[in-house]
Formats: structure tokens, C-alpha cells, sequence
């Protein structure tokens, strides 16, 4: 069956500051799409709501996913259910291992289905990760690294596609992956993301600019402005914006986002 | 109810609070006295000038007063009982060691790790070792691993020449009232250019309600030699407070290296009032990796006289405070010689209300000229009930030094907490999982099976931390 993330009239406040005002939006596995918009629009406050940051309040609407109520849900919760969301500011943990901490992630999420599981054996582990390290083309002592402590912007990126090959969600966000990368580690990260994508994976890809578009080919493109997202439509709709800036987006919505 | 629940909860989350019901063949009568004193002293058939000894050290413990500094001390030293004699002899064969008492070890994992990993293993149960034994080829090679008692009686001498001259009586009032009524520790002497691979391991229990537990512990690694030599403890848990308070004497001569590794887990009824200090000589090395996770106060700051030109020393110190405890801990390198260096790193957690304290001292003296040193103290907070300070003491009298020193506190972020469960990780996993990362460069620095037991440990600790 199909999984399918079912976003229904959000609204989300920060500190009582309403930030998404009435938010529409389906993504179905195997789709990719693009939610574009200006800084300050809401994009992140998406993404962090949908894993349930304790600092995003929901006040209205709704989050289905594979017909589960997402704000019954804590966060881990939601991720072993298989959605995941790739950071735009990933966070060090010192003193913990890329492998060590993937080991532990795919080890909750057994024991969550299983309380007896026993988690996965060392040498199948191994096997998994240097697997898809392979894939996506990484240096095998990456594992051995503390997490994202003195990773430079684009190691931080690519660890955190490499967390989305080991964990295999049905659903993931990423959040401004692009940004802070230059052109190389933008074609790495992407390509990565593009190895992963296919039947099994729904992406939703949230970004600023077009740039990433070149590499990661979405089928929809949402415009997003002032909480609420104002246009919807093809990969030509991502060109469009890339050619004319977002001008054209502000004067015809700016009545209705005031 | 409530408080009974919660006493309930504690007991369940400390596994090692068993108790065994042992026939004593003797304990003295509460509280400490020159009766006392003399009484144990000749129970041991001590010669006269360690009961002299005994009988002076007692009377500086009577003058010193309590300090004034570090943690606050509730022990009324008049309802501890001083002596517990658990059985006459210590055995070389854990087959003759009684019966109930090899049971706690045997539960404590002792005689397996013995038969795995271990060169020598010392096991004293209230007052005295009750089992203490080397392997032979070390035996032959004039490696010398006692109790403190047999040491006395087998090497009167060697013991003689060393003891309370690395921390005489009059050095702290616990290392006094130790020098009174000291009972049981290890005697090791590691001889020229012999090197101990494996670790030796002394393992401390207090059984008995209200008892006190003072080891004393002499360890000589003479020119080129090299041991690590580890301790643990632990107790069941009580309602009325217990007592240890050991004394640590090492003297690492020219070229040597000695490590001493404790694993302290004392259930939090026991304050653990502990000196422990190195004379390093001229190009040896002496490292003390400092654990302390139990208890209910801790004040213990290894130290390290590095006397002996390019003499370096190292304290690795980790404390772990939760609910009621506080840890007062860190450590002393006095620089004394030149060109000696010295490095000082602490990490230290505290959730639950627990309060947990860096102090250490820096010296360096006068004419110690190349001095090289650094001191990192880090610190974790839980929540924002806990406590965490740092006390350090930098005393410099020379200029040609390099010293560095970084202090840091963090708290566990949100952030953090957030990343992690966000790759579903429920919240208690993702608290463990910033903080065996927190501890992992200590960690590191143990032995295998040592790192294994420690991160069982922390892990033990932190469960049910998040409500």
C-alpha cells in the first residue's frame, strides 16, 4: 500500500506568532516535490512541525500519515513510523558515532515493532552501512566519525542522506539541503538523494532557490507565501520562478497574505 | 507511601544493593578510640611501631577539625563501627574463601573477570581481604601483590621504608582517622623493568549496616616497571549512612608507569572520603582514571608529585551525580621539577538534582622551568535541577611554563534531543545517547571490558531519568 502524508488546513504558531496559516498539501510515495518560497514564508516551520518540535504549535488542522493522526504522536514516534526529516542545521553529538548512532536508530525502531528484538547484529550492520555508503559513493571511515561534530557544511549533508538511505523512510523532508553548499557538494548531495528516490521514497524538497531543481527533478512545485501555499503545478513552475524572481508571487498574493 | 515508593525505585535501579546475613568472627564496638585502636592492632599482631602509629595518627584525627570546604559531612563518627572482621585469613583459593561471602563475588562477576582478563585479584569484604591472588608467572618474576596486612608481616621492610610517607597522618583528618584504624588494601611492588600486561584488580564491599571501610593501599613501581591496578566498589543500600575512607600511597620511580583506574559505585548511604596520591619520578608516568558514580558524597582529588625531571602526569576524573548525591571531585599535580608535564581532564553529569564539583589544584614551584600543562573541565547538565561548579586553583611560580585551561558547561540541548528522536529515538535513548558521547573520550581510555561495564553503568543511571 502506498503511503500517503495528508496535510489538512495547518496552522502552526512559534511563542503565540502564527507562522503557517491554513496549509494544503498531499505527498504520496514515490512523488517528489518542491516547496519553494521566499525567506520567512514558513518552509522550515513545516518541516519542523511534521516531526513534532516541541517549540512548533499546531492550533488548527491536521497531519495524517498512513492514516495515523501525526499530532498523537512524539517525535520518535513519527520517525519510526517512517517519515524523517533531513536538517538544515544538522546537530553535533560529540563523542557518538556516525555508525554507532545509525546502529541505535535502526535498533528502535526494532525493538519499537518488537520489544524481544535482540537489534541487529554487528557484522549485518556493518554490511548495511558500508552498503550504502558504497551507494552513495562515501569513504567507508566516515562511519567511525563523531556525528556532525566538525563536519564541514557539505559532510553535514551528506550524513544526513546517508541517515535517510540506512533508515529507509517512506516519506522524507528535506529542509534547505542546499543551502550553504557549493556547486560540488550540491551535485553529491543531490545525486545521493536522486540514488534514493523511486518508488519507495516521497520526498519533499524545501528550498529557497531553483539551484537544486537542476539535479533533483520534482514532478510538483509549490509556491509558498505568507503561511499558505498560493500556486501549485509542474517542474516548469520552479523555471518560471527562477527566471522572474518571486515579485510576480508577492503582488498577486500580497492582498491575501496581509 | 510515596517515600517508600521511591526508596523502592531507588533500590531496584542500584542492582548491586543486595545484602548478605555473614557471621562476623568480629566487630568492635562503635566509634573510635585508642581502645578501639590498640584492640584491632593487636587482633592483626601488628609489631609495636605500627600500633604507635596508629595510636598518633588517631590523635591528629581527634584535633584536625572538619573542613570547612567541599561537601557537607552529616557522619556521626561516634555510631560507625571501625573494624568488621568477615573471617581470620585471606585466601589464596576462592574454594576457601566462606561460602556466603564468595557468593557476593561470585554474583559481582569477580572470579570470572579473574579467570578472563585479570593478573591479580584482591577482594576485601568490610575490614579485610578475604581473597587475594596473583598469577604465578608474575609471582616468580618477584611481583608482589598482597593485602596491605600481608604485606606488613611478608615484607616488613620494603612496607616499612614506604608507608604514610607519600600521605603521612597529618596530611587531611580521613587520611588521619584511615592511619588509625586502617584494614586490608593491597600491597603491590612491581619490581625493576617488569612489566604487568594485564590489570590487577582490587574489589571493595561493604556489607553491614553503619560500617566503616578503610583501606589502605601501597603501591611501589620501581625503575622501568609498569602496572595498572584497578579498584571497584560497591554496598547495598541502608538508610543509615556507611563510611570508607581509604588511603592511596604510589611511588612511581625513575622510568616507570602506573595506572590506577577506580570504578567507584558505592550505593548512596556511603560517604567516600578518599586520599589518593603519586610521588612520580624522574621520566615515569603516573595516570589515575577517576570514575565515581556512586555514593552519597564523594570528596576524592588524585594527585600527582611530579618530582623527578620530565616526570608527567595524567587524571582522567568522571563523575556521575544523580538524585541526593554530590560529587566533590577533580584532581592535584604539583609540578616540582623541571620540564615535567601534566594533563588534568574532567567530565562531569549531573540530572536529578544531583550536584557534582570540579576542584583541582595546579602548582607549579619555582625553578620547574619547561613546565607544560593543561586542564579541561567539562561539564553536562540533565536539567535544571542539577548543579554543576568548578573550583580550580592555579598556583604559578615560575615563568617558563605553558599551561592551558578551558572549563565548558552544557546542558542537554533540545536541539540534541530533538535530532536524535527525530531518527526515533524515544527520549531516554537520545539523554543516553548525548551522554555515553559526553564521556566517550574517558571512556576510551579504559581497558575493554572496563568501557563495557562503564557504559552498563551510565546507562543504568539513566534510566527513568526522563519523566
Amino acid at each position: 500500500m502506498t503511503a500517503v502524508l495528508e496535510i489538512r488546513n495547518l496552522h502552526v504558531s512559534v511563542e503565540d506568532k502564527p507562522i503557517i496559516k491554513g496549509l494544503n498539501l498531499t505527498i504520496r510515495q514515490g512523488e517528489i516535490h518542491a516547496l519553494m518560497g521566499p525567506n520567512g514564508t514558513g518552509k522550515s516551520t513545516l518541516a519542523y512541525t511534521l516531526l513534532g518540535h516541541p517549540n512548533y504549535t499546531v492550533t488548527a488542522g491536521q497531519m495524517i500519515f498512513k492514516g495515523v493522526d501525526l499530532l498523537e504522536l512524539e517525535p520518535d514516534e513519527r520517525a519510526r513510523l517512517g517519515l524523517f526529516l533531513a536538517f538544515q542545521y544538522p546537530v553535533a553529538i560529540p563523542g557518538v558515532s556516525v555508525a554507532n548512532f545509525l546502529r541505535t536508530a535502526i535498533n528502535s525502531r526494532r525493538r519499537a515493532n518488537n520489544p524481544d528484538d535482540k537489534g541487529i547484529s554487528i557484522p549485518e550492520f556493518r554490511k548495511l552501512l558500508k552498503g550504502k555508503m558504497d551507494l552513495l559513493q562515501m569513504q567507508h571511515d566516515f562511519a567511525g566519525r563523531y556525528l556532525n561534530d566538525g563536519f564541514s557544511g557539505g559532510e553535514k549533508k551528506r550524513a544526513e542522506i546517508l541517515q535517510l538511505a540506512t533508515l529507509e523512510p517512506e516519506i522524507a523532508v528535506l529542509d534547505e539541503t542546499d543551502s550553504g553548499l557549493d556547486i560540488d557538494a550540491l551535485r553529491i548531495v543531490a545525486s545521493g538523494v536522486n540514488t534514493l528516490a523511486g518508488p519507495k521514497l516521497g520526498v519533499l524538497v524545501i528550498t529557497h532557490y531553483q539551484r537544486i531543481l537542476t539535479y533533483i527533478k520534482p514532478q510538483f512545485v509549490h509556491i509558498m507565501m505568507g503561511g499558505r501555499i498560493v500556486e501549485s503545478g509542474g517542474a516548469d513552475l520552479a523555471l518560471h520562478l527562477e527566471e522572474h524572481g518571486y515579485d510576480w508571487v508577492r503582488e498577486k498574493y500580497s492582498e491575501k497574505t496581509e | 507511601m510515596s517515600t517508600q515508593n521511591e526508596e523502592l525505585a531507588k533500590l531496584s535501579e542500584y542492582k548491586y544493593g543486595f545484602r548478605d546475613d555473614v557471621q562476623y568472627t568480629f566487630r568492635s564496638r562503635q566509634g573510635l578510640n585508642a581502645e578501639v585502636v590498640t584492640e584491632l592492632s593487636r587482633m592483626k599482631g601488628e609489631p609495636q611501631w605500627m600500633l604507635d602509629f596508629r595510636l598518633k595518627a588517631l590523635d591528629v584525627f581527634n584535633k584536625k577539625p572538619m573542613p570547612t570546604w567541599g561537601g557537607d559531612i552529616q557522619l556521626n563518627f561516634d555510631e560507625i563501627t571501625y573494624y568488621t572482621r568477615p573471617s581470620d585469613k585471606t585466601e589464596a583459593s576462592w574454594d576457601d574463601v566462606p561460602a556466603d561471602i564468595k557468593n557476593t563475588f561470585d554474583k559481582l562477576g569477580i572470579p570470572e573477570a579473574e579467570r578472563k582478563f585479570l593478573a591479580g585479584v584482591g577482594a576485601q569484604y568490610e575490614s579485610e581481604m578475604v581473597y587475594h591472588s596473583v598469577q604465578k608467572h608474575l609471582e616468580e618474576q618477584g611481583v608482589i601483590f598482597l593485602s596491605s596486612d600481608d604485606g606488613l608481616r611478608q615484607h616488613p621492610d620494603l612496607f616499612r621504608e614506604h608507608f604514610g610517607k607519600v600521605i603521612p597522618p597529618t596530611d587531611n583528618k580521613f587520611a588521619a582517622c584511615n592511619s588509625a584504624v586502617w584494614s586490608g588494601g593491597s600491597f603491590v611492588y612491581v619490581p625493576k623493568g617488569v612489566k604487568v600486561e594485564m590489570p590487577l584488580q582490587a574489589y571493595f564491599r561493604l556489607n553491614a549496616e553503619g560500617t566503616g571501610q578503610f583501606e589502605r593501599t601501597l603501591i611501589i613501581v620501581d625503575e622501568g616497571a609498569q602496572v595498572h591496578y584497578v579498584e571497584g566498589c560497591t554496598a547495598p543500600t541502608y538508610s543509615r549512612d556507611s563510611f570508607h575512607s581509604g588511603v592511596i600511597e604510589i611511588i612511581v620511580k625513575q622510568g616507570a608507569r602506573c595506572r590506577y583506574s577506580t570504578i567507584q559505585n558505592w550505593s548512596s548511604n556511603v560517604y567516600n572520603l578518599v586520599t589518593q596520591r603519586a610521588v612520580v619520578h624522574a621520566g615515569a608516568t603516573m595516570e589515575w582514571v577517576d570514575a565515581n558514580l556512586g555514593s552519597k558524597l564523594t570528596m576524592k582529588y588524585p594527585s600527582c608529585y611530579l618530582v623527578g625531571e620530565g616526570a608527567h602526569g595524567e587524571i582522567l576524573s568522571m563523575a556521575f551525580a544523580g538524585p541526593g548525591q554530590h560529587q566533590d571531585t577533580g584532581g592535584k599535580i604539583i609540578h616540582g621539577a623541571a620540564n615535567t608535564s601534566s594533563k588534568i581532564t574532567s567530565k562531569s553529569i549531573s540530572k536529578s538534582g544531583g550536584r557534582a564539583s570540579y576542584r583541582g589544584l595546579l602548582k607549579v614551584y619555582k625553578g620547574a622551568h619547561g613546565v607544560k600543562s593543561s586542564v579541561v573541565c567539562d561539564a553536562l547538565l540533565i536539567d535544571d535541577q542539577s548543579r554543576s561548579d568548578t573550583y580550580p586553583v592555579i598556583e604559578i611560580d615560575e615563568d617558563d611554563v605553558t599551561i592551558g585551561h578551558e572549563a565548558s558547561v552544557s546542558k542537554v540541548g533540545e536541539d540534541q534531543l530533538f535530532y536524535l528522536m527525530s531518527r526515533g529515538l524515544d527520549e531516554e535513548a537520545a539523554t543516553s545517547m548525548v551522554v555515553s558521547g559526553f564521556i566517550e573520550p574517558l571512556v576510551k581510555e579504559l581497558p575493554m571490558e572496563y568501557a563495557l561495564e562503564m557504559n552498563r553503568l551510565i546507562q543504568l543511571q539513566m534510566e527513568g531519568s526522563v519523566g
